[in-house]
């Protein structure tokens, strides 16, 4: 079966940067994207998890974009924009898709 | 002083204190006690529903006075000026940066509507009214500190690149946070409909009150105690006494302004509890976004960690005594 390039853009951040980082995306005209909640993890401030979080301000999401290689830069632009300021991580990596035309 | 202790130790020994008690201690103890979040929400609406539309009744059963706007007007004013007070007092008494010290007294200028809801739930335990309208009052409060605080940034340091942005879109949030909009939305529903409306629903939203208020402070229990034990680190003995100090010097200007306002000894004494209280909902999200330079860590475990049991297990029945002693109620 034929395959296609893609580049796959993972984006951990605050809950709170939701909207304002799915809004970015959608005006780079990136509007095919996965959004899961995060349970736990551990990073730069140590560990951290949702249990016991009071408000969504405690909370964060992953954010995944499949695009073409040729789109990457426009995402990155609008993404970092968005999360420069912000805890998270933005991670990209190579992968293959089944049906081009719907990236 | 004796009233004060004496109502501290009935306080002490209430079903929703001793639950708030059970799940703080159930955290530190790293029990696996917890309420599901969905269940946590659920009751967290049912509680913001119920004091609304109780608020809304009793202001269509007195009637609608110009000390309604007065006393929002003052809720507006304390919440902008709390803040300026509590980062006076945050950079006497501890050594945080000033975009820290400008998120913590975000907090504290701002309100916590559990603090409000318990207090209102002591008054009704001690046979006391207050006005309706308190409910509109503390929606009232939840917005200026956050206006305050980006300013206190953006002066102490403009040229540092670190100073807070406030955009139409942050301001929408905060305005139209899914609490006020359902406070505020059943505060007028339950103006519409007054006291036949609210005979109505009583059963719903009277007789259960109480039970669902334990089931709530349980898991706010949890969240502060598990809060507390992973980030005590932090808790230096100067932002331990900011945390225990700043809801005493707001509750004075909240007795100020409640007996200029000529209000009721329950009104004073919730407007105290207003001022004395500090938010873990409404400004950490806004601070996530405004401010993502200030540590979360230490706002929220200054305002849930320590303001908010302080303010529970001895704050509301000292600002409860102060306010009988001196309005005679």
């Amino acid at each position: 079966m034929e395959m296609h390039k893609a580049k796959r853009v993972e984006i951990t951040i605050e809950a709170v940067m939701e909207t304002r980082l799915t809004e970015a995306l959608i005006k780079a005209g990136v509007t095919g994207f996965t959004i899961l909640p995060v349970l736990a993890g551990s990073g730069r401030s140590g560990q951290w998890s949702r249990e016991g979080q009071v408000s969504r301000a405690g909370g964060m999401i992953n954010v995944v974009c499949i695009i073409r290689p040729e789109r990457l830069d426009a995402l990155l632009t609008a993404a970092f924009a968005v999360v420069e300021r912000h805890i998270g991580v933005v991670s990209v990596t190579d992968c293959e898709v089944l049906r081009a035309e719907r990236f | 002083m004796d009233s004060i202790l004496s109502l501290a130790a009935q306080n002490l020994i209430s079903p929703i204190i001793l639950f708030f008690v059970l799940g703080f201690a159930a955290a530190f103890a790293r029990s696996d006690l917890s309420v599901p979040e969905a269940v946590a929400k659920g009751m967290s609406l049912y509680l913001l529903f119920a004091i609304g539309f109780k608020g809304g009744a009793s202001v269509a059963a007195h009637g609608i006075d110009e000390t309604l706007i007065l006393s929002i007007l003052a809720g507006v004013v304390l919440s902008f000026v709390l803040p300026f007070i509590a980062m006076a007092l945050l950079r006497v008494m501890t050594g945080l940066s000033a975009v820290d010290a400008a998120a913590v007294a975000a907090h504290y200028g701002s309100i916590s509507i559990v603090t409000f809801v318990a207090a209102s739930s002591v008054l009704s335990t001690a046979g006391l009214m207050s006005e309706g309208y308190m409910v509109a009052v503390a929606a009232a409060m939840e917005a200026p500190a956050i206006l305050a605080a980006l300013w206190l940034v953006a002066r102490a340091d403009a040229k540092s690149g670190q100073g807070g942005g406030m955009d139409a879109g942050l301001l929408r949030e905060i305005l139209l946070n899914g609490s006020i909009v359902l406070l505020i939305g059943s505060f007028i529903i339950g103006g519409i409909t007054g006291q036949e409306g609210l005979d109505k629903i009583a059963s719903f939203i009277v007789s259960p009150f109480q039970g669902v208020l334990c089931l709530f402070l349980l898991d706010m229990g949890l969240v502060a105690g598990r809060g507390l034990r992973d980030a005590r680190h932090l808790l230096k003995p100067g932002l331990f006494a900011f945390g225990v100090l700043m809801p005493l010097v707001g509750s004075l200007l909240g007795l100020g302004a409640g007996l200029t306002l000529g209000l009721s000894t329950g009104g004073v004494m919730l407007m105290m509890t207003l001022s004395a209280s500090a938010s873990y909902i409404a400004v950490p999200a806004a601070m996530r976004v405004a401010l993502p330079e200030a540590n979360p860590s230490i706002y929220l475990t200054l305002s849930l960690g320590i303001t908010f049991p302080f303010n529970l297990t001895l704050g509301i029945p000292i600002y409860l005594a102060i306010a009988r002693a001196i309005t005679g109620g």
